[in-house]
């Protein structure tokens, strides 16, 4: 990097790709960061952490580590499925960038939002900033009826019981400073969909700053969406515990 | 602070307000009409809520954007853009879109 790029040239954005049973999808989205990357122009590395798929996905993505580089793509797998959280804490230990981005494997979310992240992190000098399906021209495809009443109905209930001051807390589209995402991991105990809402609780709490981009969230390509009256119920428990508790 | 304690001490606050107001233990005789009102002002304001909830998510329902031209270009440009660099490296021998099924040609 030239030495008229300034700051930019010493930023270095560590992608956690925590995977389980993506094999179709880990090269189309490898490809499109890399992509997405190259032409913002910005220093990056992805680490997959995949939980022993089943299905392949891990030589699949031993095998994109080879085409483009070892210190492009990481693989620090787990033995078996051990869930979200435990895969960003993992994947941040090997980080080696400044700051973290969090995104779905699935491709729900379309690197191409990346340099518009990294944009708006420097507008505002934010901690945090965070994807919002919510707002702007942020919006989702693929969903039913059924689906957007009860994405609409919990986020409302969300806003007024919490007032988090952003307007999509379950979305899990973000980019965190590495230091910021480290603390919140630290103090976050949720599960699922509140983990994520808890993040953004906690650091409001602690005072971080969090911007917004609007995102295009494509409801799963390849796969199938799990949203059932379990979830739901998991959900309002956590949203209660979160209200009482911070 | 909890968010739950904000809540009860407003709901206390309230509460309070309007028992004084509308039990009268400080001896106030307010006119008729007001005591009209007073009474079943939490039920008019619980109501006034929903339908205040009711109107918002229905509005913002309604204006909930489908991304149905993201989607249709993201899967024509993603399923272009993956198979020509992957051809030529030698992962995709045949077919659009995916990587290969049973058995890599690696």
């Amino acid at each position: 990097m030239a030495a008229a790029s300034g700051n930019r040239a010493r930023d270095k954005y560590s992608v956690l790709l925590p995977t389980y049973n993506e094999r179709e999808n880990l090269p189309l989205i490898v490809w499109l960061l890399v992509r997405s990357f190259q032409e913002s122009g910005g220093n990056f590395e992805i680490i997959v952490i995949d939980d022993g798929s089943p299905d392949g996905t891990r030589e699949v993505a031993e095998q994109l580590e080879k085409i483009y580089g070892s210190d492009k793509i990481l693989l620090r797998p787990r033995a078996k499925k051990l869930g979200l959280g435990t895969a960003y804490i993992h994947g941040m230990q090997h980080a080696t960038g400044n700051f973290i981005i969090i995104m779905d494997a699935d491709l729900s979310h379309h690197p191409k939002f990346i340099p518009e992240f990294i944009k708006k992190q420097k507008e505002g000098n934010f901690d945090i900033v965070s994807g919002t399906r919510y707002k702007g021209n942020g919006g989702v495809y693929g969903w039913d009826l059924k689906r957007k009443i009860i994405s609409r109905g919990a986020n409302f209930v969300t806003q007024v019981l919490l007032r988090p001051g952003a307007s999509d807390l379950t979305g899990s589209f973000r980019l965190y400073r590495k230091e910021v995402l480290q603390k919140l991991m630290e103090k976050c105990v949720s599960k699922g969909y509140v983990f994520q809402m808890e993040m953004i609780v906690r650091a409001r709490q602690l005072g971080y700053t969090i911007g917004e981009v609007p995102i295009s969230f494509v409801d799963r390509v390849y796969g199938e969406s799990k949203l059932g009256g379990n979830e739901i119920v998991s959900f309002l428990k956590g949203l209660l515990t979160l209200f009482a508790t911070t | 602070m909890t968010k739950l304690v904000q809540w009860l001490c407003g709901l206390a606050l309230l509460g309070t307000a309007w028992a004084t107001l509308a039990l009268d233990p400080l001896g106030l005789h307010l006119p008729l009409p007001c005591q009209q009102v007073l009474w079943p002002f939490p039920v008019y304001l619980l109501v006034a809520f929903g339908c205040y909830s009711l109107a918002t998510i229905g509005y913002r329902l309604a204006t909930f954007n489908d991304c149905e031209a993201a989607a249709r270009s993201f899967r024509s440009r993603s399923e272009r853009g993956l198979v020509q660099p992957l051809r030529r490296t030698g992962q995709v021998t045949h077919g659009a879109g995916c990587t290969s099924g049973a058995g890599t040609p690696w």
